[in-house]
C-alpha cells in the first residue's frame, strides 16, 4: 500500500480526521458534537498508532528505526521519516497531550468548532512531523508549518490582545528559523545532502561549524524560548486558548530542545563546545531574571508562561554541559515540563472556564469549595517547584549534576532558579487555593466535574510515577545519549589534535 | 535542391507555435470585425482554445534548434517560459469575462489583444538576438498599453494606460540604447555572437555602458526597484483582470527575457552585471516588503508584493549559474500559480455589480465565504514564504543558490526581508479570520472557479510531489549552460 509504514501514518490519520471534520456541514449543535467526537477519536487514535510504533521501537538501539523513505524534492532530499531514543519519547507525549487538548477545549470552544479542531489536527500533524523527520528541508518544513495552524489557534479563539500576540508569536519565530533555512541549505551544499543520518556522520569544518550553529541557535532559541528572545512566550501563552497553551508549553517549546540535540551538539560538536559558556550565560540568566520576573506576574498564565521559560533555561544549561548527566536531565525535564506545565494550564483554564479571568487576585480560599481541584494543583505545583518524588525533580537534579560536572559556578547560580521557583510556584499556590474564601463570586464555585477529572487524573498519576520511577525514560533516552557522547568526544579530540598537529608545524617552520 | 532550399528557407518549426497563434488571432479578428459585438463569445471561446492547443503545441516540443538566421531558438527554457505565458493568458481571459460582462467594457478586441500580447511575449522568451528581442518587446507592449485603458470611460483606466505608455516608451528607448552600443562594441547583435566578442578580453566602458541601460530597460518591464514606480499605479487603474494579466504572463516574459539577456548574452562578464542585479534585488526586496506595510488597496497591495517578488527571483539570476535559473524558473512557475489564485479571489469580491477591492472588504470572509477565505490564506502564507505551502520551495531553490554562489549576505537581507513581508501577508489573512463578518459575496463566476481551484491546488499541494516541476525547471536552466 504505497509503502507507507507506522509513521507516515501518524502524519496521516490527524490530517485524515481534519478532513473528515471539514466535511461537516454548517455549524449546528450536532455539527458542533460530531467535530468534537471527530476530533478526540482521531487523536486517541493516533495516540493508540503511536504506542504500536513504541512496541515495534527497541529501546536499547541508538540507531534510527521504523525508517521510511519516499521520494521527494531530489535524491538528496527525500521524505525521510523515522525515530530515535531522542525522538520517541517526544512523539509520544505529543500525541499523548493531544486528547487533553481535545477534552480541555470541549466546553471552552463554541464558535468556530470545526475550524478549531481541524487548526488543531494539522498542529499535530506537524509536530510529530517535526520529531519524526530524518532530513534537515523536511524537519524545517514541519517546524515551520506549526505556525500556521497556532498563529489562527491564538489570534481567533484567544483572548483580548490576541491579534497582537498572533503576530508577535508568528513573526519572532518566523524570524528566527530563516536564518536556520539558510543554514541548512549551506550544509547541503557542504556535505550534498540533507539526509540526518548522513549528516550525523558528515565533519563539518571548524570555521564553518561557528556560523551555522549561530543560524541553528537564533531558530531554536527563539523557540525554546531563551532569553532574551522569550518576549513572545507570556504573550502568546495568555492570549491563548487552554489547549493552545498547553500545546505551546507541553510541545512547541520542546521543538527547541529537540533542535539542539537532533542538529547542533552532534552536528556542529566544536561549535557547540565552543559555545557553551555562552549557552550557560543565557540560561543561568534566563534561570533567575525570568524566575523573578514571575513572582512579580498578577496573571497566572503570565506566571506559568515565565516559569516555562525558567525551566526552559535548565534544559538549554543540561544539553550544553556536554555530558551524559546533563544532556539525560535536559531530554527528562523537557518530558515531564511536557506534562507538568501543560497540567497547570489545563488547571488554569478549570478556573478560567468558571470565572472568566486569570487574575490571581480575583482568586482565594478555592480549597473550601474546590478540594480535589486543590489536590490537583498542588502535585503539579510540586513537580514545577522540583520536588523530589515528582518527576519535575528528576530532570533538574541531573541537569544541575551535570552542570556541576561541567561548571560548578553555573551550578552555583542556577541552584538560585531552584529556590526562587519554589517561591512563586508556592505563592501562587498560596494565594489561589488557600486564604479566606471572600469573593462573593467564589462562594458558588463547582469542583471538579467528571469530564475534568477524567483530564486532570491520568496527569497526576503520571507527574508522581515518572518521580519516583523515572527509568522508563530514561533508559529510552540512554543509548541515543551515549551514542551522542562518543561521537562528540571523538570529533572533539579529533579536533584537538588536528589543532596541535597545526601548532606543532608552526612550531617546527618557526624553528 | 532541397539543400538549396534549406539555405533560402528557414526552418518553420520551431516557430509553429507562435504562427498557430499569428493565423489564430488574424480569424478571430476578421471574425469580430464582421460579426461586431455579437462575436464577444465566440472571440473569446476562440481564444482561450487557441492558447490551449499552442499550450499543447509547446509543451510537445523538444531539443534545442535554432531559426531564421540564429535569431530564433528553441529551447528547454523558452518552452517552459512559453508554457507560462500561455497558462498566464489563458487564465486571464478566464478571470475577464465575467468582469467584462458586467462593467459592460465586453468587446472582441480584448481577447484579440490578449492573444496578440502573448505572441510578443513568446518571441521574448525565445529571442536569440538583441533585434528579435526588442521585437517582441514591442508587440507585447503595445498590446499591454492598450488593455491598460481598456476601460476607456474610466478616468483611472486611461490615466493607467497613459502612464504605462509613457513611461514603457522611455524604458524601451534605454533598452535600444543599450542594445545600439553593445552592437557599437561588439559589431553583432546575435547572443552567441556577443560572447565570442566578449570572450576572453576585459570588458571595455562601452559594453559597461551597454550593460548597464539594457538592465535599466528590462528592471522597468520587470518592474524591479528603481524602476517600479509605475506599477502601483498601472495595477491600481487598470481594469483587475488586466492587473491581473499584467501580474502574470508579462512578469514570466520579461523575467525570460532578462534571463536570455544576461545568461545568453553576457555569460562571461557576470562580475559586471552580478552586481546591478544584486543591488536591484535587494531593492526590490526592502520596497517590495516595507512599502506594502501601509497599503488598504488590494490591488496596490499585490503590486507592491510583485515588487517584492520580482527580487526574490532576481536572487536566483544574481547566483548566475545552473542552480540559480532553476530557481527563477521554479520561483516563477509558483509566482504565477499564487498571483492567479489571489487576483481570482480579489475579483470573487462583487455585490451587486460593485467591485470591492480594500483589505477592510475582506472582513470577516472566513465566515461568509470559507473556502475563499481558505484559498486567499493559503496564497498569502505561500507568498509570505511558510511551508509545506509552494511559495516556500520558491524561495528555498533561490536562495539555495545564492548561498552557493557565496552571495550569503543576500540571502541573509532576502530572509529578513521575507519576514517583514510576512508582515503585511498576514495582515490579510487576519482581516479575513479574525476579523467581524460583513454582508456576503454574490456567488463566483465559473472562470474564476477555474482558476482558483487549479491555482490553490499549486500552492496547497506542491509539497506531495514537487519533483516532476523540479526537474523541469533543472532541464530548462540546463539548456541555457
Amino acid at each position: 500500500m504505497l509503502g507507507l509504514g507506522i509513521l507516515s501514518g501518524l502524519l496521516i490519520v490527524p490530517l485524515c480526521g481534519a478532513a473528515f471534520i471539514l466535511t461537516l456541514g454548517d455549524e449546528t449543535e450536532a455539527v458542533k458534537r460530531n467535530a468534537r467526537w471527530a476530533a478526540l477519536i482521531t487523536t486517541i487514535v493516533t495516540f493508540l498508532l503511536s504506542l504500536a510504533a513504541w512496541a515495534r521501537f527497541d529501546i536499547a538501539s541508538p540507531s534510527f528505526q521504523l525508517v521510511e523513505t519516499h521520494s521527494w524534492l531530489a535524491e538528496t532530499i527525500k521524505f525521510k521519516l523515522g525515530v530515535d531514543g531522542f525522538s520517541m519519547p517526544l512523539i509520544l507525549l505529543t500525541t499523548f497531550l493531544m486528547p487533553f487538548c481535545i477534552g480541555a477545549s470541549w466546553r471552552s470552544i463554541d464558535v468556530r468548532v470545526k475550524e478549531y479542531f481541524v487548526a488543531f489536527l494539522v498542529l499535530e500533524t506537524t509536530m510529530i512531523g517535526v520529531f519524526q523527520a530524518l532530513d534537515l528541508v523536511l524537519f524545517y518544513l514541519f517546524f515551520e508549518a506549526g505556525l500556521i495552524p497556532m498563529f489562527l489557534i491564538i489570534g481567533i479563539w484567544g483572548g483580548k490582545r490576541r491579534i497582537y500576540a498572533s503576530f508577535k508569536f508568528f513573526l519572532y519565530t518566523l524570524l528566527g528559523s530563516v536564518l536556520m533555512l539558510l543554514a541548512i541549505m549551506a550544509m547541503y551544499w557542504e556535505a550534498g545532502t540533507t539526509d540526518i543520518p548522513t549528516l550525523l556522520t558528515h565533519r563539518f569544518p571548524v570555521e564553518m561549524q561557528t556560523w551555522l550553529w549561530l543560524a541553528f541557535f537564533a531558530s531554536f532559541a527563539v523557540k525554546m524560548p531563551m532569553w532574551p528572545v522569550h518576549t513572545w512566550l507570556p504573550d502568546a501563552h495568555v492570549e491563548a486558548p487552554t489547549a493552545g497553551s498547553v500545546i505551546l508549553a507541553g510541545i512547541l517549546l520542546k521543538m527547541g530542545g529537540y533542535g539542539f540535540i537532533r542538529i547542533s551538539l552532534p552536528m556542529l560538536p566544536d561549535a557547540s563546545a565552543y559555545f557553551a559558556n555562552f549557552v550557560f550565560a543565557l540560561s543561568v540568566v534566563a534561570i533567575i531574571f525570568t524566575s523573578l520576573t514571575a513572582m512579580m506576574q498578577t496573571d497566572i498564565k503570565k506566571l506559568i508562561a515565565y516559569s516555562s521559560v525558567a525551566h526552559m533555561g535548565f534544559v538549554t544549561l543540561g544539553l550544553f554541559t556536554l555530558n551524559e548527566q546533563g544532556i539525560q536531565g535536559a531530554l527528562f525535564l523537557m518530558i515531564s515540563h511536557g506534562i507538568v506545565s501543560g497540567a497547570l494550564f489545563l488547571c488554569v483554564g478549570v478556573v478560567y472556564d468558571r470565572m472568566h479571568t486569570r487574575e490571581i487576585s480575583a482568586y482565594g480560599g478555592l480549597v473550601k469549595r474546590m478540594p480535589l481541584y486543590a489536590a490537583a494543583m498542588m502535585v503539579f505545583t510540586m513537580a514545577n517547584v522540583g520536588l523530589p518524588g515528582t518527576s519535575g525533580f528528576v530532570g533538574e537534579f541531573l541537569a544541575m549534576m551535570g552542570a556541576f560536572k561541567a561548571n560548578p559556578m553555573v551550578a552555583f547560580f542556577s541552584v538560585f532558579g531552584i529556590i526562587l521557583s519554589a517561591g512563586y510556584a508556592l505563592w501562587l499556590y498560596a494565594r489561589v487555593i488557600y486564604g479566606k474564601l471572600e469573593k462573593p463570586n467564589l462562594q458558588g464555585i463547582l469542583d471538579l466535574d467528571l469530564r475534568e477529572k477524567i483530564i486532570i487524573a491520568p496527569l497526576v498519576a503520571l507527574t508522581i510515577w515518572y518521580g519516583v520511577h523515572p527509568a522508563p525514560i530514561l533508559d529510552t533516552f540512554a543509548p541515543s545519549t551515549e551514542a551522542l557522547m562518543v561521537n562528540m568526544k571523538t570529533a572533539l579530540s579529533n579536533t584537538q589534535a588536528a589543532e596541535r598537529a597545526v601548532a606543532g608545524k608552526a612550531e617546527v617552520a618557526a624553528r | 535542391m532541397i539543400t538549396h532550399l534549406h539555405s533560402v528557407m528557414p526552418s518553420i518549426g520551431p516557430l509553429l507555435p507562435e504562427i498557430i497563434l499569428s493565423v489564430g488571432v488574424l480569424v478571430l479578428i476578421l471574425y469580430g470585425a464582421f460579426r461586431g459585438d455579437r462575436s464577444v463569445e465566440g472571440v473569446n471561446v476562440g481564444a482561450l482554445i487557441l492558447l490551449i492547443l499552442t499550450f499543447f503545441v509547446v509543451v510537445s516540443g523538444h531539443g534545442k534548434v535554432v531559426t531564421l538566421s540564429g535569431s530564433f531558438i528553441s529551447d528547454n527554457f523558452s518552452r517552459i517560459m512559453k508554457a507560462l505565458i500561455l497558462i498566464g493568458s489563458a487564465a486571464t481571459i478566464l478571470l475577464s469575462r465575467d468582469y467584462f460582462q458586467r462593467q459592460r467594457i465586453d468587446r472582441f478586441e480584448y481577447p484579440v489583444l490578449i492573444v496578440l500580447c502573448t505572441i510578443g511575449m513568446m518571441v521574448m522568451a525565445s529571442a536569440n538576438d538583441l533585434i528579435a528581442l526588442y521585437l517582441g518587446l514591442e508587440l507585447q507592449s503595445l498590446a499591454a498599453y492598450v488593455i491598460a485603458a481598456f476601460n476607456r470611460d474610466d478616468v483611472k483606466s486611461t490615466e493607467a494606460g497613459l502612464k504605462y505608455f509613457v513611461l514603457g516608451a522611455l524604458s524601451s528607448g534605454m533598452l535600444l540604447y543599450g542594445a545600439s552600443l553593445v552592437y557599437g562594441f561588439t559589431g553583432t547583435v546575435s547572443f552567441p555572437g556577443i560572447v565570442t566578442a566578449l570572450n576572453g578580453e576585459p570588458a571595455g566602458f562601452g559594453i559597461v555602458l551597454g550593460i548597464v541601460f539594457v538592465a535599466a530597460g528590462v528592471c522597468f518591464k520587470l518592474a524591479a526597484v528603481p524602476f517600479h514606480m509605475w506599477t502601483p499605479d498601472v495595477y491600481e487603474g487598470s481594469p483587475t483582470p488586466v492587473t491581473a494579466f499584467f501580474a502574470s504572463a508579462p512578469k514570466m516574459a520579461a523575467m525570460a527575457m532578462t534571463v536570455r539577456v544576461f545568461i545568453g548574452a553576457f555569460p562571461d562578464v557576470t562580475a559586471i552585471w552580478q552586481q546591478i542585479i544584486v543591488f536591484v534585488a535587494i531593492a526590490s526586496m526592502a520596497l517590495g516588503s516595507f512599502a506594502a506595510i501601509g497599503q488598504t488597496n488590494i490591488k496596490r497591495l499585490l503590486a507592491y508584493s510583485s515588487i517584492g517578488n520580482v527580487g526574490y527571483a532576481l536572487i536566483g539570476l544574481a547566483a548566475g549559474s545552473e542552480e540559480g535559473i532553476r530557481g527563477v524558473v521554479i520561483y516563477m512557475i509558483i509566482y504565477l500559480a499564487m498571483t492567479l489564485g489571489a487576483f481570482a479571489v480579489l475579483l470573487a469580491l462583487r455585490r451587486k455589480n460593485q467591485m470591492f477591492e480594500t483589505i477592510g472588504d475582506l472582513s470577516g470572509l472566513s465566515r461568509t465565504h470559507p473556502w475563499l477565505a481558505f484559498s486567499l490564506a493559503a496564497m498569502m502564507f505561500s507568498l509570505a514564504g511558510i511551508p509545506p505551502l509552494a511559495g516556500f520551495f520558491a524561495k528555498f531553490y533561490v536562495f539555495a543558490a545564492a548561498i552557493k554562489a557565496g552571495l550569503v549576505t543576500l540571502a541573509v537581507i532576502g530572509v529578513v526581508t521575507s519576514v517583514v513581508g510576512a508582515f503585511y501577508y498576514l495582515r490579510l489573512v487576519k482581516v479575513m479570520y479574525f476579523d467581524e463578518p460583513q454582508a456576503p459575496y454574490e456567488p463566483m463566476a465559473p472562470g474564476l472557479r477555474i482558476v482558483l481551484g487549479l491555482s490553490s491546488a499549486v500552492v496547497v499541494l506542491f509539497f506531495l510531489a514537487p519533483a516532476p516541476l523540479v526537474a523541469a525547471a533543472g532541464a530548462a536552466a540546463k539548456s541555457l549552460f
